[in-house]
């Protein structure tokens, strides 16, 4: 039976520190914006080489975690609007949209003040919006591009091939004499290993913080609460500040797994996420599945920055080739459905989980066209029960709480028929 | 005064019929009726964009243009695998291997355009694991010669896969008469885009597009033969020229858009001096250079040598810029962007050129098509409205 909900929000000591952190990235957004910091580097979430970025004391700016933060903090419909104006369709992706919105609305926002880009990196990985998104802000603030074009995971092979290594082994060079020029300095190769080295540690404690959910209860939530330990992942791998927020976090998870404590007070369900969250409505969606004692214990989203519970780790001894491989294979916006077809078998099998949900988001195409046939694998072919609901990732608009809780609670009751009609 | 007596079906007439007709055919029975014919050949399908049709030619196997089933097919089975939100193209495309109508193909290939064609090659691949279902992942980054290189090494890959299907691995020479045949194929569809430009009464764009869409469904040595003859036939059609607008279409680079939307547009008053209609059977601007070396060549010819398109992102130019300078070339009076529903390039293309062209002063007109529309009251009256606008401005 379903149950009001618990406050369920992650507020252990990491939350703070996650706070405390992402607020002095912010900061120093807004001080490159006032032309007293660092260059402004413009890049994509999905398999980004922030290693060299943080090897020339530039700034990364994400797109994708600015509109995230404009959507949790309701923010986005109007600036989605402003950008519909002007001619962007309903069915773009929203994330692209409340971004330019924000871009003509002079890009201040109540986190920060973002910079104009000094250079418009696309590393497209995966998502084919990518290239739009950068094609168009380099239209609109006319600062220099570069396309990292990274080829897709597009065969059955375990590993890409080495002439695509190669590919992008030879672009990351051609960035590097860019950020060169820019910087009016040499690479420092020595410290570009120590900082892959620091990703390299990054990267295992991640992986040992998201292996944690395979015990029962879970000590954390893997798709709501693992979103909290994405930006970190992403705007200070390969610093030492960023290392020590991973030391904690996987010290805080572990006393938890120890003292048998999860995100709620009883773990009746455990599931796999796909798909992204509802930036706009976290918290109520988060609490649809609360209420039936549902725990995510892996989730695809989560990987979109790169994979590593599978075993990938950055190389300080070849810095270079080692962030080709993560932009080619370490990610899942770089592989293919299949593949991802078969990373959430694993999670299936190897966290343990009773159910696969998908969250199709209209705004993500990379993620969501398609995932009917995912459902159709999975309940026809494995025997998952699979849930798949529909909303949107920025779009408040897309969000429809009482038909999405409809859908939520019929399947949870016939999870829980199923179960007493097992044991009985 | 004598009269001329023109007969009631010319020869022009009764080509651009037939072409209408294997257009809107899902059933292939041109291609299947060469397969035939030619026992032991195979064909392999192409899902729009661009597709590299020699190397499956040299391979000696049949490239067909598979784009969709337009609105000859109801949608069944494919609804429940793609989203409200998905454009129909790759539903129905979907849906005609889902009936069986594309079990004569030896395989299909896809390639990076977007996010929902790349998934739709997953799943082809689960769903029919004795098709040979390749993705080609084209280079974007124009501005480093390292694109072409890798473009080239890409193209050996996919023709490994190809002979292995066809049992024939293609010499230089093999592969070069493929690189002949296209380019003179292409060489005639530049011609007949030429004439739409610079005499558009002479052949309208419907007419066009159902012959370079008849042409994607049969074997390119017919199709020559067929474009032969509509170049001979078209400079002494008679037919005058009319008073209507003069207008550049872009947007419909991949679902393609229905016969009936496109007479629309003309009939409404509008001359097509230019469009992107299957441009990817058109690619590229010149021949692509026959030498040594026929995959560089034509991997160099698809950063030196091609169209825009909605699917290319070649920070070299910006699209905007591109649009309004082929728009001036042309003479265009305006441009119609034209997008399927749900197409996500296409419709973020339109916010950029949308700015672009408000600033170059440019008239434009949007509209939303979906390949399985039959009914055109709603454009034909936008349409008309539009071109008065511009006739009595
Ligand atoms: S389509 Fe998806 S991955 Fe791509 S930019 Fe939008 S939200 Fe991000
Ligand atoms: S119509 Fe547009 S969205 Fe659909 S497959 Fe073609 S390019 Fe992709």
């Amino acid at each position: 039976m379903a149950q009001s909900p618990a406050k369920t929000d992650y507020q252990g000591r990491i939350h703070n520190l996650q706070k405390d952190m992402i607020g002095r990235y912010y900061s120093r957004l807004t001080a490159a914006a006032e032309n007293q910091g660092e260059k402004a580097i413009y890049m994509l979430i999905s398999g980004n080489p922030v290693e060299l970025i943080e090897a020339f004391d530039m700034i990364p700016v994400y797109p994708e975690v600015n509109a995230l933060q404009l959507a949790v903090k309701k923010q986005s419909l109007p600036l989605i609007l402003a950008a519909e104006e002007m001619g962007y369709s309903t069915d773009n992706c929203a994330y692209v949209k409340a971004d330019v919105g924000m871009y003509f609305a002079g890009r201040k926002t109540p986190f920060a003040t973002i910079p104009e880009p000094d250079l418009i990196l696309c590393n497209y990985v995966g998502c084919n919006v990518y290239l739009q998104w950068f094609e168009h802000l380099r239209e609109y603030s006319k600062a220099p591009i570069y396309n990292l074009d990274v080829p897709f995971f597009r065969t059955n092979a375990d590993e890409p091939s080495e002439d695509d290594v190669h590919y992008v082994v030879k672009q990351l060079e051609e960035l590097i004499e860019i950020l060169e020029r820019m910087s009016g300095r040499k690479l420092d190769y020595k410290r570009l290993q120590h900082i892959v080295e620091l990703s390299g540690e990054t990267g295992a404690l991640w992986s040992d913080i998201k292996t944690l959910t395979q015990q029962r209860p879970a000590p954390f939530d893997a798709y709501f609460d693992s979103v909290m330990m994405m930006a970190p992942l992403y705007c200070l791998r390969g610093t030492e500040d960023g290392l020590w927020f991973f030391q904690q976090a996987y010290k805080e998870m572990k006393e938890r797994a120890d003292r048998h404590e999860g995100p709620l007070p009883e773990e009746k369900f455990r599931v796999v996420m796909e798909g992204p969250p509802p930036w706009p409505y976290l918290r109520q969606f988060r609490d649809l599945f609360s209420r039936w004692g549902a725990v995510a214990v892996a989730s695809t989203y989560s990987t979109v920055g790169g994979i590593w519970e599978f075993g990938f780790r950055h190389d300080p001894q070849r810095p270079i080739e080692s962030i080709a491989r993560h932009m080619l294979q370490w990610n899942l916006t770089n592989r293919n459905f299949l593949q991802r077809y078969r990373q959430i078998k694993d999670y299936v099998r190897d966290w343990n989980a009773d159910a696969l949900v998908i969250h199709s988001v209209k705004s993500c195409r990379l993620f969501s066209a398609g995932q009917g046939d995912m459902r159709e694998y999975f309940t026809k072919q494995l025997n998952v029960p699979t849930l798949l609901i529909e909303s949107d990732i920025e779009d408040p608009r897309y969000f429809s709480e009482a038909q999405l809780r409809n859908r939520v609670d019929a399947f949870f009751e016939a999870l829980e028929h199923q179960r007493m009609v097992v044991k009985s | 005064m004598a009269t001329t007596l023109i007969p009631e079906v010319s020869l022009l007439d009764s080509i651009f019929a037939s072409c209408r007709d294997m257009a809107q055919d899902p059933e292939f029975s041109v291609a299947k009726r060469w397969l035939e014919q030619h026992p032991g050949r195979k064909a392999i399908g192409c899902f729009p964009v661009y597709c590299p049709v020699e190397l499956i030619h040299a391979s000696g196997m049949l490239p067909l243009g598979v784009i969709g089933a337009g609105n000859q097919i109801e949608i069944t089975f494919a609804d429940s695998r793609f989203q409200s939100f998905v454009c129909s193209i790759v539903k129905s495309t979907l849906e005609l291997g889902l009936t069986n109508r594309l079990n004569f193909l030896e395989g299909l290939l896809f390639h990076s355009i977007c996010d929902p064609a790349r998934n739709l090659s997953s799943v082809f691949q689960r769903n029919f694991p004795n098709l040979f279902v390749e993705y080609i992942h084209f280079p974007q980054n124009f501005a480093s010669p390292l694109a072409r290189q890798y473009l080239a090494r890409e193209y050996r890959r996919i023709l490994d896969g190809l002979e292995q299907r066809s049992g024939h691995a293609p010499t230089t020479e093999d592969l070069n008469r493929s690189l002949g045949l296209y380019n003179q194929v292409r060489s005639a569809l530049r011609v007949i885009y030429r004439i739409r430009t610079e005499t558009p009464h002479l052949i309208s764009a419907a007419e066009s597009f159902v012959l370079t869409r008849a042409g994607t469904l049969m074997a390119p040595e017919d199709f020559l033969n067929l474009l032969d003859q509509v170049l001979r036939e078209l400079p002494t059609r008679p037919v005058k020229p009319k008073d209507r607008i003069r207008v550049v279409l872009e947007g419909s680079f991949c679902e393609l858009p229905p016969i009936g939307l496109i007479e629309t547009l003309e009939q409404a008053g509008c001359y097509i001096l230019d469009d992107d209609f299957l441009r990817g059977w058109r690619w590229f601007t010149e021949d692509v250079p026959i030498g040594d070396h026929p995959l560089a060549a034509l991997a160099e010819s698809y950063s030196e040598r091609a169209y825009y398109s909605g699917t290319k992102h070649d920070s070299r130019e910006s699209k905007a810029e591109h649009l309004i300078r082929l728009a001036r070339e042309k003479k265009a009076d305006a441009v119609v962007f034209q997008a399927a529903k749900f197409c996500e390039p296409a419709l973020f293309d339109y916010a950029l050129y949308r700015k672009a062209l408000e600033e170059a002063k440019i008239p434009h007109l949007l509209l939303e098509f979906e390949e399985k529309t039959w009914s055109f009251d709603r454009v034909r009256s936008e349409a008309e409205t539009f071109v008065e606008s511009l006739l009595f401005d």
